[in-house]
């Protein structure tokens, strides 16, 4: 039985694994500087890149963080001061809630409001999606955080004669800080790699598009269209893509591992 | 000119500091409490936003399009059972994988597992979560689908002669409910295993001592005693990864095979709702149609939020402390 659930884990390690080896695999012999210049060639041209998805992506998180990060965190300090009213509770257990949505709900909703009456599909759009789906992370880790703040900083700054929301701000929020921009990266790495929402929102571009009111490309909508493509030339580009996308998304998570962890002295997992 | 005392001037200044002070708390007060009610609203849109576009699709098709398996857009007919058959399917086939892996690993990470190894393998177990769903598609498309279409299929159906039953017979193209329901299960992996390490963590000592002093060996203390106390979070971890689950799109799509089509068998292409939804989306001809596929969309939404309050509540129930 023990033996079993050695098994288990070694089970449960080896997609991870498998996963990486093959990304490493497919994905690095198609990855070169004109990867990152490049914009998407036609099928049989050499030398294609995603450089339009990549900087897409860069500037949907750009949105999405602007959105989800305010609201996000002032609704954690919410939820940290006020932790048991019956208000709090019920915003606590939607945003748990929030957080188990479908992305493809967060899609269609953001079409039905955002894209269906404005007529066109745009990175405005795709990046509220984004920014939406971002909220509830962002307040459950900030909450978590700042719970973690001494209710003894808090009372020693209100001795000294500090108003309420100086106290929060200046001393409870400031101590809190790294944990709350670890919670921000684990939120931006989660939605880095969401396709759903933005096949209902940004819907891609294969031209070179920064404008926040027109389609956009981003890289998990690139990496799906030539996935599911019949060229073997854009498959490997799917690879190169995908390996720059999940190296994005671990460099993330690593990063706000090592801030928590500079911060501690130990990892919060 | 008139001598102005210094206490009339500290007390002012008091006054203005104090004065300042509430201004600030209220507008404090303001912005946060608005800002935490951006969640429930948040809710409550996406509901109204969704049900509103639906409504045009319930109300001419009604319940058939829980009922009837007749997708025929032409014709007005939109019977979504095939793609709600295969959400439910292939979340059962994911859970049915993943929850004794999740489980042996939560409980090989709690109890067995030496120190120096247990944080490199939660790690890794846990990164599985920040993998995104499109490279698993990826990965699912080009690595998994060839594996069973040629080795998987072949040796369930043939070797271990389950082609006798109805789950495993058919031909063996790849793209199938079996396909999705490995990849969704190393999806749901990392959830129910980070829920079910917590809650097996958190039972105390002297349950476990408690166990052992009575005579019960090792294996037995954790089947008896640490288990049925974690219990309840345990089922919240699985009822997550299934939420998790029956909302995956993307992986999904580029592995089951997208057909329209209720089969016994583990090894045809099926549907599900999300993926019913992306594909069709771009291509919807009619109002009518995006109206329908709004509906399958109001459907997902009302089935995962209720798989994922259940699951919550549980986790919840656990961390407030009561014994399952």
């Amino acid at each position: 039985m023990i033996g079993l659930t050695y098994l288990a884990a070694v089970l449960a390690t080896l997609p991870l694994l498998l996963i990486l080896w093959h990304l490493l695999k497919k994905g690095a012999s198609s990855l070169s500087l004109a990867f990152f210049t490049n914009m998407p060639k036609p099928v049989g041209e050499v030398g294609g890149g995603m450089a339009n998805a990549i900087v897409g992506t860069l500037i949907m998180i750009g949105l999405a963080c602007a959105i989800g990060l305010p609201i996000g965190i002032g609704a954690g300090i919410y939820l940290s001061e006020k932790r048991s009213t019956p208000l709090a509770q019920s915003v606590r257990f939607l945003a748990d809630v929030l957080n188990g949505l479908p992305s493809i709900v967060m899609g269609i909703f953001a079409w039905e409001i955002l894209v269906r009456p404005a007529g066109h599909f745009s990175a405005l759009a795709g990046g509220t999606a984004l920014g939406a789906m971002m909220i509830p992370l962002v307040t459950r880790t900030s909450e978590e955080m700042l719970r973690v703040v001494p209710v003894s900083l808090r009372e020693a700054a209100l001795a000294l004669g500090y108003p309420r929301w100086r106290t929060s701000l200046s001393v409870v929020v400031r101590t809190a800080l790294a944990g709350i921009a670890t919670g921000a990266l684990v939120a931006v790495a989660r939605i880095a790699g969401e396709t759903a929402p933005l096949l209902f929102t940004a819907i891609g571009n294969q031209f070179w598009s920064t404008a926040l009111r027109e389609p956009i490309a981003a890289l998990p909508l690139q990496i799906f269209a030539y996935a599911i493509s019949p060229y073997d030339e854009w498959h490997a580009q799917a690879w190169a893509g995908a390996l720059v996308l999940i190296s994005m998304v671990l460099l993330i998570s690593l990063a706000a591992r090592l801030v928590t962890r500079s911060k501690f002295g130990a990892p919060v997992d | 000119m008139t001598a102005i005392s210094a206490e009339a001037v500290q007390k002012d200044r008091r006054r203005l500091r104090v004065h300042e002070a509430a201004i600030g708390d209220r507008i404090y007060e303001i912005l946060t409490t608005a800002c935490a009610l951006v969640v429930p609203a948040l809710v409550i849109a996406i509901a109204i936003a969704i049900f509103a576009a639906a409504w045009p699709a319930f109300a001419k098709v009604g319940l058939s399009i829980v009922t009837s398996t007749d997708w025929d857009v032409r014709a007005g007919k939109f019977g979504a059972a095939p793609a709600i058959f295969g959400t439910l399917v292939s979340s059962v086939v994911a859970l049915i994988i993943a929850t004794p892996l999740a489980i042996g690993v939560a409980i090989f990470l709690s109890e067995f597992s030496p120190k120096w190894l247990r944080q490199p393998i939660g790690f890794l177990v846990d990164l599985l979560a920040a993998v995104p769903s499109v490279v698993y598609g990826l990965w699912g498309i080009f690595v998994l689908l060839p594996l069973l279409r040629e080795q998987v299929m072949p040796f369930l159906r043939d070797t271990l002669h389950l082609g006798a039953t109805p789950f495993f017979t058919g031909p063996a193209y790849g793209p199938s409910m079996l396909a999705a329901g490995i990849i969704l299960a190393i999806m749901a992996l990392p959830y129910i295993s980070s829920v079910s390490r917590e809650v097996l963590l958190a039972v105390p000592r002297s349950q476990r001592e408690a166990a052992l002093a009575l005579g019960a060996t090792r294996w037995e203390m954790i089947r008896d005693a640490v288990v049925p106390y974690a219990k309840s979070g345990i089922i919240g971890g699985i009822m997550l990864g299934l939420g998790r689950a029956l909302g995956e799109t993307m992986a999904v799509t580029m592995v089951i095979g997208n057909r329209l089509e209720i089969s016994a068998s583990l090894f045809s292409p099926g549907y599900t709702m999300a993926s019913l939804i992306a594909n069709q989306f771009g291509e919807a001809t009619s109002d009518l149609h995006l109206s329908a596929l709004m509906a399958v969309g109001a459907i997902l939404f009302v089935i995962t939020l209720i798989v994922n309050a259940v699951a919550r509540w549980l986790v919840w129930q656990v961390s407030r402390g009561r014994v399952s």
